[in-house]
């Protein structure tokens, strides 16, 4: 088989430690313990490594980026390795000053997390008083020059506020935005029925973020991300497995994506071990979805199955049991009315004529009994 | 926006910049998105410093694709840089 092409970015997971206790987060439920993270000499390798196979960009993400009290270090080498650094954080372990030190070092961009539009719904959702400090970020923001993402987490908890949204975006520095609505993994599967929206409230945000999107052309870049368990076929997750990056996690594991370890039996070659390149090209982990070979049908013989590569193995995993299957929420999924069933449960049954059917209104306002993300050991 | 007004000067935005020099193939870096350069959006994004107006860039591109329609440069320049403003990649002083 041809070498894969390139990869063109790094996820560089640096910690699992975090102030916050999402109940959405797609780390692992099992976290890695700080006793066992990669120190700055291994992740600076790995930068030179990532830089001369011909990644672009890094992303330092977690857990919470911030805690590593190296962050300085890893963005000066980061930038030294010739990458472009993205930071992908919760700002809560910041200050108008550690801002400042963040820039200095080299840090292009900056994507700053909200859990909701609101004090409480953050709250809620992140277990933890952080929306004020956001906000107080933002204003630090105003005053010096990097790119600025907002990244709002939507979920049923929160897809009524994203016009609240927009204006906090829109009162801030900030030149695009994000709107992720929660994909299933990690904590998010745990928490799955009580984060998936219903099919109306999907519907009228659509419809909120594409005048916004027209609106502002040119001011604001906005990125929405769905629910794929609403779409018609799946998504080309990560840009296919082992096609466009690479993810590493805090002690070292080298991952086709951040959800890669739910799947039994895969040996996952380590960057303590390895040189980047070896792994990329050969480890058992990256080269086992790549191609064709491993497709079943209906991928195998699919007019899209170079277009979503047959979705998410992960996916497929947790739905179908099946790593190998078509991920279910693909329309042509033998497993989708799996799929189905928990939306109709959500959204209710069918209407018959002249019957409305009740919508979920009260599931919608009483709180959820969540599962929240704890900090690791 | 609907076309770039000729006299504004462009310059890349905060955090958008071009990869290192010496790199095989130059790109456009942005926020989680990069865009690869050849000659002419090269040329172009080169230019994007804040100093050169919109209708330099044009005029010195001109110049350089001499054997070029000086229109279709003309068009395709401000297509380009109304991408790259609606990619918020650019800032027009």
């Amino acid at each position: 088989m041809t070498p894969p092409a390139n990869p063109l970015a790094l996820i560089a997971e640096l910690t699992h430690r975090c102030p916050l206790h999402c109940v959405y987060c797609s780390n692992p439920v099992e976290l890695t313990n700080r006793a066992e993270e990669l120190p700055t000499e291994i992740w600076s390798r790995v930068f030179q490594e990532a830089s001369h196979l011909g990644v672009l960009q890094a992303d330092f993400t977690g857990g919470e980026p911030l805690a590593r009290t190296d962050i300085l270090e890893l963005i000066r080498a980061a930038r030294m390795a010739g990458l472009y650094v993205n930071l992908i954080t919760s700002g809560m372990p910041m200050d108008q000053a550690r801002l400042a030190k963040l820039i200095e070092a080299g840090l292009d961009h900056l994507q700053l997390s909200f859990q909701g539009a609101r004090e409480d719904t953050a709250q809620e959702i992140s277990g933890t008083k952080s929306h004020a400090q956001k906000l107080r970020v933002l204003e630090w923001l105003k005053k010096v020059r990097v790119a600025v993402t907002l990244n709002f987490v939507i979920h049923r908890r929160n897809i009524d506020q994203i016009e609240e949204m927009l204006e906090i975006a829109e009162s801030s520095s900030a030149t695009r935005i994000e709107f992720a609505n929660v994909q299933y993994y990690g904590w998010a599967f745990a928490n799955r029925e009580s984060l998936l929206p219903t099919r109306a409230q999907l519907d009228r945000s659509l419809e909120v973020i594409k005048n916004a999107e027209t609106r502002l052309r040119g001011k604001i870049r906005i990125e929405s991300v769905v629910p794929d368990y609403y779409a018609k076929y799946p998504k080309p997750c990560m840009g296919g497995w082992g096609r466009k990056l690479v993810l590493i996690t805090p002690n070292g594991d080298a991952l086709p994506c951040h959800a890669a370890k739910v799947i039994p039996g895969l040996h996952f070659a380590n960057v303590k071990q390895s040189a980047l390149k070896e792994i990329w090209e050969t480890s058992e982990a990256f080269e086992t979805f790549r191609g064709e070979a491993w497709m079943q049908e209906p991928c195998k013989s699919c007019d899209r199955r170079a277009v979503d590569f047959g979705g998410c193995r992960c996916q497929a995993l947790l739905l179908a049991g099946d790593p190998a299957a078509t991920d279910p929420v693909c329309s042509l999924s033998p497993n989708r009315s799996k799929v189905d069933a928990l939306l109709a449960d959500l959204n209710g049954s069918i209407a018959t004529a002249g019957v409305v059917p009740a919508p979920p209104a009260e599931a919608a306002l009483t709180k959820p009994d969540w599962l929240y993300r704890p900090n690791p050991s | 926006m609907m076309s770039p007004d000729l006299q504004s000067r462009p310059r890349l935005a905060p955090g958008c910049r071009l990869n290192d020099a010496n790199k095989q193939q130059q790109v456009l870096l942005m926020p989680e998105r990069a865009l690869r350069l050849n000659g002419p959006s090269l040329e172009i994004v080169q230019r994007c410093d804040g100093n050169h107006t919109v209708l330099q860039i044009i005029t010195e591109l001109q110049q350089i694709y001499s054997k070029a329609e000086p229109k279709k440069v003309e068009t395709d320049i401000l297509g380009y840089l109304t991408l790259l403003s609606d990619q918020r990649a650019l800032d027009f002083e």
